[in-house]
């Protein structure tokens, strides 16, 4: 593995300048001047001013974060439950549930959406906030289920019988064996989970009600005037307050230790 | 007993699955705000448009049978060529980053996955129009070749296909990312040093030994990534400039334009049984290659 | 695994309490205000918000406006037809206007609490789809046509013609609109662009066919920019997102050809399910006040429905072909109209002409 080390190495760069490279051109591109073009027509701040002032981009943004932080606990929870839930049982049945947790995931998300909107109308629910979160959990729950049972099934079963020999019981080793284990699955869940609610469109589109505009329904009706470089200004803020907080994460880890 | 396929985590949940009633919750909430709704845009399926674009509940297959006419299939063929090359591409990129988020320090493992994720947390459409800023005719790349002479004049990269590839593979990496982690983290190191100890390539080490092993995450990976390519919309109309359909712009097109959203609901149940089949494929390929080295 | 935990949990704090405290002077939660502070909800294209305006007006009545966006008619017809209840105010196109009447949706006006409803201009009086006016108020009026760039073009084009012109291959760009596009090509074929003729929608697809090599993009959305910045010559679009271009590149100029196009005008409506009746026949009217109605047209450069606003625009607006067409263009333009089940033909032919 050594020996790859180097070749590895070079191409996980690459493909993070890759993943990088948009972001930062959104941020320059945050203090361009020009309205329409995209030649550069000088340095400005006028854009993060213009995005302090807009209330409708910032509710927008808080009911983006709102929605994608309840549906991940919702779905992670929910989603958890299912994955163990599903260990106890046969294999045939396991097969049958995890082939059919694909298909929320194969929907076309159009059809979601309709399909939701159409429901809650029927059971005349109104449309808001709260339909847009019950949504979000219907496309994570299996996004969740199945990357747990994924790092599940390749558990080896030694470890808990291990556990269950020297006395423990069924809590116990879940606590202490199965959960730290399983830890890296649920955390990518739940990080897979939380991005997929905050980017959503189509499903929210048609389960939002009034006062219930996210952030993607925002930025997409403000296409037939032009994205303007306050969208730029927000995004350059979002990443820079997230990286900001890995970094002082990292910061408190460092003066642990 | 140990190495049976269906060990279970604990012992006494095996035994007496009071684990199963675990998973009712989920079941339950599936089924109602899954399948019914599911069930609904079936039956629409059958409906007709009204004039003015409502439902008209009148059982006919004209839905689907206009659905075969060969139009409808060269816009499926397309789109499954670039969901096709989006999740290869997806694997080639994807994968050492992931090898190497793997095998780092575990100190830094979530922090690199984090990073990996991050830019996703800006926006889609957000993210799409930075791309129309580096691939545009007087943009960043070109600014950047012409000036350092590697060609004359600008190329066109905007509104070409290779563009709109190229924004299907930004837009689904990291679900490509994070399930080859997972399953990266899982392999053991001994097994791949002791490959190299017998003399192995490094391609015989890939091919033979850990994708064998991390078979599960490369087929979750793919499918995460297949499914949304396939029906992606805003993509083809941004990057590629609209000038051609894929299978998620005729939806959208049916639903949002032309209110035809009987049509809308029986193009989507064609696009649904194309992907299910196709995931079954992979699925089936993934047991298979997985098969022999898992069976210890 | 601790940093993970310090990570999640610090992004956490940082943006959710920023979260919930922006969504509460987002939205207004609702019965907070309850009695003291009606809440109105208007549904609109997402350019036409303004802030300042909104403020002035909840100032005045005190109220709290909550503003919704939308990106095309079909959304705001497809979100109301299936039941969604709350909205008060909405602001859909002409055609779609027709087609929410016949469908029941809107709420018949009360022109005495409208009373600058009165003062429209005249080709907006009696509206096609609306003829006394009783479901809808004419909100921003405009053109549909060709944007291009004197500089590059010697002589100023006249007919949509120019748009096949192999000259400028691979600078031209089109909406990506199927009744838009299909419109333009009808009129250059002396047809109307309601047609609903399955040989004569053929011939059309034909010639749009020949036209796909020369064009770079369909776009409905950023066609400005790609003016602004010269990376096409000629582009099909309405007058007013040219005329925004015009700011960046003063070379730019705006044709309605002479064989006709399509005259636009987005229309201000009350819903019947509107909680807010009275009040949104208020915010109608403060809409269509003269110098409210002129400070948008002087931002966004669409015209105003409103005759006493074109004299309190700049010149730089009243004198722009782009914002308000002089007289003779205004004859050869013609109404977009729903054409029923005859838009499966467009639908085909269009997506026929995507696959190309």
């Amino acid at each position: 593995m050594r020996r790859k080390a180097v070749g590895l190495r070079a191409v996980s760069l690459l493909v993070m300048l890759f993943l990088y490279g948009p972001i930062l051109v959104l941020i320059l591109y945050s203090f361009n001047a020009a309205h329409l073009s995209m030649a550069w027509r000088g340095t400005t701040l006028k854009w993060y001013a213009a995005l302090i002032h807009d209330e409708a981009l910032l509710a927008a943004t808080a009911n983006s974060l709102v929605i994608a932080v309840v549906s991940t606990i919702g779905a992670t929870g929910l989603g958890g439950l299912f994955a163990f839930g599903m260990e106890g049982m046969s294999r045939s049945r396991q097969q049958l549930l995890e082939g059919s947790l694909v298909l929320p995931l194969v929907i076309p998300e159009v059809m979601m959406g309709v399909a939701l909107m159409l429901f809650f109308v029927m059971i005349k629910l109104p449309l808001g906030l709260t339909t847009v979160i019950l949504g979000h959990i219907v496309f994570n729950l299996p996004l969740v289920t199945i990357m747990i049972r994924t790092r599940l099934r390749k558990l080896d079963p030694a470890l808990p019988e291990a556990a269950a020999d020297l006395g423990a019981d069924a809590w116990h080793t879940f606590r202490y064996v199965t959960f730290p284990l399983l830890r890296p699955a649920i955390w990518g869940a739940i990080l897979v989970a939380f991005t997929v609610s905050l980017d959503d469109f189509l499903v929210t589109f048609f389960t939002a009600g009034p006062g219930a505009t996210t952030l993607p329904l925002k930025v997409y009706s403000m296409i037939k005037s032009g994205v303007t470089p306050e969208i730029n200004a927000l995004s350059a803020l979002l990443v820079l307050v997230s990286m900001g907080c890995v970094a002082l994460s990292l910061q408190l880890q460092r003066r642990e230790v | 007993m140990l190495g049976h396929r269906t060990a279970s985590v604990t012992v006494t949940l095996r035994n007496s699955c009071r684990a199963c009633w675990l998973a009712v919750p989920g079941l339950v909430w599936m089924a109602l705000f899954f399948l019914v709704p599911l069930g609904l845009v079936f039956a629409v399926s059958f409906a007709s448009r009204g004039t003015y674009g409502g439902i008209v509940w009148e059982f006919t297959t004209a839905n689907y049978v206009d659905l075969l006419h060969p139009l409808y299939g060269k816009i499926l063929s397309h789109s499954l060529w670039y969901a096709m090359l989006t999740t290869a591409c997806c694997f080639v990129l994807g994968f050492p980053l992931a090898y190497m988020i793997a095998r780092s320090p575990a100190r830094w493992q979530p922090v690199l996955l984090l990073l990996v994720m991050l830019p996703f947390w800006t926006n889609f459409l957000v993210r799409t129009y930075a791309w129309m800023i580096l691939l545009r005719h007087d943009g960043l790349i070109n600014h950047v070749l012409v000036s350092l002479g590697l060609v004359a004049t600008p190329l066109e990269l905007l509104y070409t296909p290779t563009a709109v590839v190229i924004g299907l593979v930004y837009g689904y990496l990291p679900f490509m990312v994070l399930p080859l982690y997972v399953a990266v983290e899982r392999l053991d190191p001994l097994l791949v040093e002791a490959a190299y100890d017998l003399y192995a390539s490094r391609w015989a080490v890939f091919t033979r030994v850990v994708v064998p092993l991390t078979m599960p995450g490369i087929v979750g990976g793919c499918v995460l990534v297949f499914i949304p390519s396939i029906g992606s919309f805003i993509t083809p109309d941004l990057l590629g400039g609209a000038r051609s359909m894929m299978i998620g712009n005729l939806i959208q097109h049916e639903y949002l334009v032309a209110r035809d959203w009987p049509l809308g609901s029986a193009v989507s149940f064609v696009l649904m049984a194309v992907v299910m089949a196709a995931v079954v494929l992979y699925y089936r390929q993934g047991d298979r290659s997985a098969g022999p080295v898992e069976r210890r | 695994m601790k940093t993970w935990f310090r990570s999640m949990v610090l992004t956490g704090v940082a943006l959710l309490p920023l979260a919930l405290g922006l969504s509460g002077c987002g939205q207004g939660v609702e019965g907070e205000f309850g009695e003291a502070r009606p809440i109105l909800h208007y549904f609109t294209w997402s350019d036409y918000v303004e802030p300042e305006l909104i403020a002035e007006f909840e100032r005045r009545e005190q109220v709290k406006v909550v503003v919704d966006t939308f990106s095309s008619n079909e959304e705001l017809l497809a979100k109301l037809q299936s039941g969604a209840t709350g909205y008060d105010v909405a602001v859909p196109s002409d055609f779609m206007v027709a087609i929410m009447i016949q469908q029941g949706l809107l709420q018949e006006v009360d022109s005495q609490a409208i009373p600058n409803a009165s003062s429209l201009e005249s080709h907006l009086q009696a509206l096609p789809f609306d003829p006394n006016g009783r479901f809808s108020v004419p909100y921003l009026w405009g053109t549909v046509g060709i944007g291009y760039d004197s500089d590059i073009l010697s002589a100023a084009p006249d007919s949509w013609a120019i748009l096949w012109e192999p000259r400028y291959k691979g600078r031209i760009s089109m909406l990506n609109d199927q009744r838009e596009v299909f419109g333009a090509v009808l009129r250059s074929m002396g047809q109307s662009m309601n047609s609903t003729d399955p040989l004569v929608i053929e011939a059309a697809k034909e010639r749009l066919l020949l036209q796909k090599p020369l064009v770079k993009t369909y776009t409905s959305d950023h066609y400005d920019q790609l003016l602004a910045s010269g990376e096409v010559v000629l582009a099909h679009g309405w007058g007013g997102q040219v005329a925004r271009a015009m700011a960046e590149r003063p070379s730019l100029r705006y044709v309605v050809p002479k064989e006709g196009a399509t005259l636009w005008a987005d229309c201000l409506v009350l819903l019947k399910s509107a909680p807010q009746k009275a009040l949104g026949m208020k915010f109608i009217n403060y809409l269509m006040e003269p110098e409210v109605a002129a400070h948008t047209s002087e931002r966004l450069r669409f015209a105003s429905a409103s005759r006493p606003a074109r004299q309190l625009v700049s010149p730089a607006v009243r004198d722009n072909p782009a914002v308000y067409p002089p007289l003779d263009q205004l004859v050869r333009l013609e109404w977009m109209r729903d054409v029923g089940k005859g838009i499966r033909l467009y639908d085909r032919a269009w997506t026929e002409l995507k696959m190309q």
